[in-house]
């Protein structure tokens, strides 16, 4: 390993960057932001070869004390890893996205879009306490302001919601840090990692961060800020929000409720999946009626967040594992899908279901991409999101028969809402002239969804070369967990013959 | 007996403001600019002459003053936030019939009444050093006379400040009648010595009432909107900081050193102002639409977060108030600073938060200033007035008051919203009539440098400030 700061580069990077395109012009700032996102992406990729998922559990560790009780501590897990390169790669798409439909007050965008990259890359890195408090929070304000300038009509109150709901959830999670902090004696998350709790404190440490995290996934019945930041954002911030800012939440889960609160975590097995239900169910049909192209995506968002709670609470390999490749997959997944509602929004400047219809005529391309996009999401073998969701109910099944019933669920519901979404947009006839007319992705889109549809596949395709970064990491989450899982229901039981277990198991 | 070289600064600041009354006496309104400067290089010289005296000289005057460490602590921030208050008034008095010169003068004696209040150690010292800074502020505010607005403000200020004082009076008059003492260690004996009588807590109920009052906590905020808004905007910055951090600190030596004892008897009423203040000053500023009276509000609501601190208790907690307090100071500062630089086009001053509307778009560093402020003083991080409130919420847990910390953190969501809000207006909304440009190279210097301390760079003061800090809160104990 190197003695070089990667960690805090990759902060830097859009940071400085940020603030040089506050000075900038419209094209400057859009440079500047492109090519910043750009090398924050080379790195990631550096870390990406650099990171030896057989080594230490925590690598590019950085550690400077600030003074005050607060250390500059960086470092990364493979999870982490996951989640920054997810964040570096979605980063230069969505710049690419804004390129030419953000055209008022330019340079303020990209700085808030850069302000925010650096924000979410510190939260993934942090290591102390405060210290990701800071970034997890700081990430608020951007957010709130790419909400509110440039938003869609009903903006100030989508960006209102959108952070006095966050804001609320992290206030109390503060709360429990400062606790953890007297109790503990320090902010060090690793060492928190092992530190033991008292079995009453965990329950409400968990049930403080749960605050912070289930409004951040979002969970049912904290999810109501979402449906409208994403309708009222503009394309690029949905794409932001809904393939890094949700992961924040999962993975807050992963880091602090999980280990830090093994016993608080078991103890709320049943609350966590009766949300998850509730999510994967009520929310998918929700979408199933929405006319907003956007909604739907959001509120389908919502339910494939029900399958990284279900994977996390199995609290076994599969369910972790699946969970982790569901945000990596969601996070493409629905990330495309937002821009591709941008495309046509931007030809006819509506979201109105309606309004489309046979686009498959006059936007081959489009349509194609759509398409598997869709069926990304929809979880079809050989794309992304099928590892993921077919992991995640393999654990919760063992965990739980009923709670695995209500995830399957979601992935028929979803196949529901996504195909007749698809059918209403790209099929069907032309009864609109101007829908009709529209003409077929720009080169710069081809180039903004294209490299999407590579890594849709290739998660599909070979999840390994994802899971072999976080193996190891969730054989030490499962370490810590051990003790404190509970048996499942779906415990193979004598008398009935070995073909008629597999059949049941898969 | 009484050691001179101790008081050296409030003695020169007393010798020294005198002279300057005099000149401004016979200069009139020709010596304004000079007599404003002299006043800045006073109270500038004063805060030096903090660092190299001997200020931590322990009890003077048989213990009627102490000069330690957390009474330094005060007066630098109450006599550089003076300074700052002489130089926010630079070009506002000119148009005005007003001899400027005596708002120099008068902020002088108010600092020297400042500055015996963060050092007093008996309840006569604490009452003389109150009433000094007070009689100044009075003056103060009605500053403009002929204005009706500051005219009402000056009369408020003073009626219910004269109630205040009576009351504080009347508590301090029944804590000596009870103990015999008008010291500190005098108090903290006579508490110490089993549970206290009835007229004990008559006393000490009394005399919180009339701190409270000074520091505009909620029961006793009432004049608090008025004034501010009522009050010339340089007088309503100088309101905001100097006297309340003055306030607090006095509450705070009080409570900690000569109530000791009685924690158990005063800890419950800080705790409910706390509570009170945090949440009346959060809901009442929603339905604001001038920008004083909002800043008056979340000038309440920050006074309650400080009292969680001071709730805590202890070493702890004293280091956390003092904290807050400093970047209280810097925040208020550069936040009222901005409201000065709110003119229309002909540099009348406009106080209406519509006015700011789109100010991102006309002026882009000023709306970025002020939204760091507003951003700050919510608490939100990245920014630095996150830090403060972080360590008054720790005192307040690691005392064993969590129900209490969740309770005030709850608070910050609902302030929360109006930050916002303003923000809100600069940013989101069409832009209204650009403000007239101010010139004023210092007061736009001073932004900068309080924007920046709140700005995460702030964090590299967060060792430094707390370790002094950390030593201020030590000295008390």
């Amino acid at each position: 390993m190197t003695g070089l700061p990667v960690l805090t580069i990759l902060i830097a990077i859009p940071l400085v960057a940020g603030v040089i395109a506050m000075f900038a012009n419209a094209n400057g700032a859009r440079w500047i932001a492109l090519i910043a996102t750009l090398l924050d992406f080379a790195l990631s990729i550096y870390l990406w070869q650099a990171y030896d998922p057989n080594g230490a559990q925590w690598q590019f560790v950085e550690n400077v004390d600030l003074g005050g009780g607060i250390h500059w501590a960086l470092g990364i897990d493979g999870i982490a890893l996951v989640l920054i390169a997810l964040t570096a790669f979605l980063m230069p798409i969505c710049i690419g996205a804004s390129w030419r439909s953000i055209d008022k007050r330019v340079p303020e965008y990209m700085a808030y879009f850069l302000l925010m990259e650096a924000l979410i890359m510190g939260s993934f890195a942090a290591q102390d306490l405060f210290l990701f408090y800071i970034f997890f929070e700081g990430g608020l304000i951007p957010m709130f302001l790419i909400i509110g300038i440039w938003g869609g009509a009903e903006r100030i109150k989508a960006s209102y919601k959108f952070f006095l709901y966050t804001f609320f959830g992290s206030v109390l999670m503060l709360i429990a840090m400062i606790y953890m902090r007297s109790v503990a004696g320090t902010t060090y998350i690793p060492a928190l990692m092992a530190y033991d709790f008292s079995r009453e404190a965990q329950a409400w440490l968990f049930l403080a961060f749960l605050a912070s995290f289930a409004v951040k996934l979002p969970m049912w019945p904290v999810h109501t800020w979402l449906p409208d930041a994403h309708v009222q954002a503009p394309t690029a911030g949905s794409v932001i929000l809904a393939g890094v800012l949700l992961k924040l939440g999962g993975y807050g889960f992963i880091r602090f409720s999980l280990p830090m609160f093994p016993d608080g975590s078991a103890q709320f097995i049943p609350l966590m999946f009766a949300l998850s239900a509730v999510a994967a169910i009520y929310t998918s049909l929700v979408a199933l009626v929405q006319t907003d192209m956007k909604k739907l995506i959001a509120y389908s968002s919502v339910a494939h967040m029900a399958f990284v709670t279900f994977g996390l609470f199995a609290l076994n390999r599969q369910g972790i594992e699946g969970a982790i490749l569901v945000m990596l997959g969601h996070g493409l997944v629905s990330g495309a899908l937002f821009l591709c509602v941008g495309v046509v929004y931007d030809r006819l400047h509506t979201r109105e279901i309606t309004r489309y219809g046979g686009l498959s005529d006059n936007m081959p391309g489009y349509s194609l991409l759509f398409m598997v996009f869709t069926m990304a999401s929809i979880g079809l073998p050989g794309t992304s999101n099928f590892p993921g969701e077919f992991l995640s109910m393999v654990g919760t099944y063992q965990a739980s028969t009923w709670a695995a019933i209500a995830a399957c669920f979601s992935t028929i519901l979803a196949a529901a809402y996504m195909l007749y979404l698809y059918w209403r947009i790209c099929f069907g006839t032309q009864r609109h002239a101007d829908a009709a007319a529209l003409p077929d992705l720009s080169a710069r889109e081809w180039w903004l969804l294209a490299p999407i549809v590579l890594a849709v596949f290739w998660m599909g395709i070979y999840p390994e070369s994802f899971l072999r970064m976080t193996r190891n990491d969730v054989g030490r989450l499962l370490v810590r967990m051990e003790r404190v899982v509970p048996p499942g229901d779906s415990h193979l039981t004598l008398g009935k013959s070995a073909a008629h277990m597999n059949h049941g198991a898969h | 007996m009484g050691r001179l070289d101790a008081l050296l600064p409030e003695l020169m600041l007393s010798i020294g403001g005198t002279i300057l009354m005099m000149v401004a006496a016979f200069t009139g309104r020709r010596g304004s600019a000079l007599v404003n400067w002299l006043a800045v290089a006073l109270l500038l010289v004063a805060t030096g002459a903090l660092v190299g005296a001997p200020s931590h000289a322990g009890p003077v005057f048989d213990g009627l003053v102490t000069e330690d460490l957390f009474a330094s602590f005060g007066k630098v921030m109450i006599f550089v936030a003076s300074a700052i208050a002489i130089i926010a008034a630079h070009g506002w008095f000119e148009r005005g019939t007003e001899h400027s010169s005596e708002y120099a003068v008068l902020i002088v004696f108010s600092a020297v009444g400042m500055s015996v209040m963060v050092s007093a150690t008996s309840l006569v010292s604490l009452y003389v050093g109150l009433e000094l800074q007070s009689l100044a502020g009075y003056v103060l505010a009605s500053y403009r006379r002929t204005d009706e607005r500051s005219a009402e403000a000056g009369l408020k200020y003073f009626v219910l400040g004269a109630l205040a004082s009576g009351i504080l009076l009347y508590g301090i008059s029944l804590l000596y009648g009870f103990t015999g003492s008008t010291n500190f260690t005098g108090l903290a004996a006579a508490f110490a010595r089993g549970a206290p009588t009835l007229g004990l807590l008559f006393g000490l109920v009394f005399v919180l009432a009339g701190l409270a009052f000074k520091a505009s906590v909620v029961p006793f905020h009432m004049w608090t909107p008025d004034v501010y808004e009522g009050a010339p905007t340089p007088v309503t910055a100088f309101f905001a900081t100097a006297p309340k951090a003055a306030a607090v600190l006095l509450a705070t030596r009080l409570c900690l050193e000569g109530l000791a004892p009685a924690t158990d008897a005063w800890r419950q009423i800080v705790i409910f102002a706390a509570l009170a203040s945090i949440f009346l000053g959060g809901i009442a500023a929603y339905g604001q639409t001038n920008i004083k009276r909002l800043l008056a509000y979340s000038s309440i609501n920050n006074v309650g977060f400080a009292l969680v601190g001071l709730a805590a208790g202890g070493a702890r907690g004293g280091s956390a108030v003092l904290f807050y307090m400093a970047i209280y100071v810097v925040m208020n500062l550069g936040a009222f600073l901005c409201v000065l630089w709110m003119r229309d086009a002909e540099g009348r001053p406009v106080e209406s938060i519509a006015s700011l509307s789109g100010l991102a778009q006309t002026r882009p560093a000023f709306a970025c200033a002020m939204a760091f402020f507003m951003f700050s003083l919510a608490g939100v991080p990245p920014l630095f007035g996150f830090w403060p409130k972080l360590l008054v919420f720790q005192a307040a847990v690691s005392a064993g008051y969590s129900a209490f910390a969740v309770a005030a953190i709850l608070g910050t969501v609902i302030g929360a919203y109006y930050y916002l809000k303003i923000v809100k207006v600069m940013f989101f909304d069409e832009p209204a009539a650009p403000y007239a440009r101010v010139r004023e190279p210092i007061q736009g210097f001073l932004i900068l440098v309080a924007a920046i301390i709140v700005s995460p760079l702030g964090y590299l003061l967060m060792g430094p400030l707390g370790a002094v800090t950390d030593r201020a809160a030590g000295s008390l104990f």
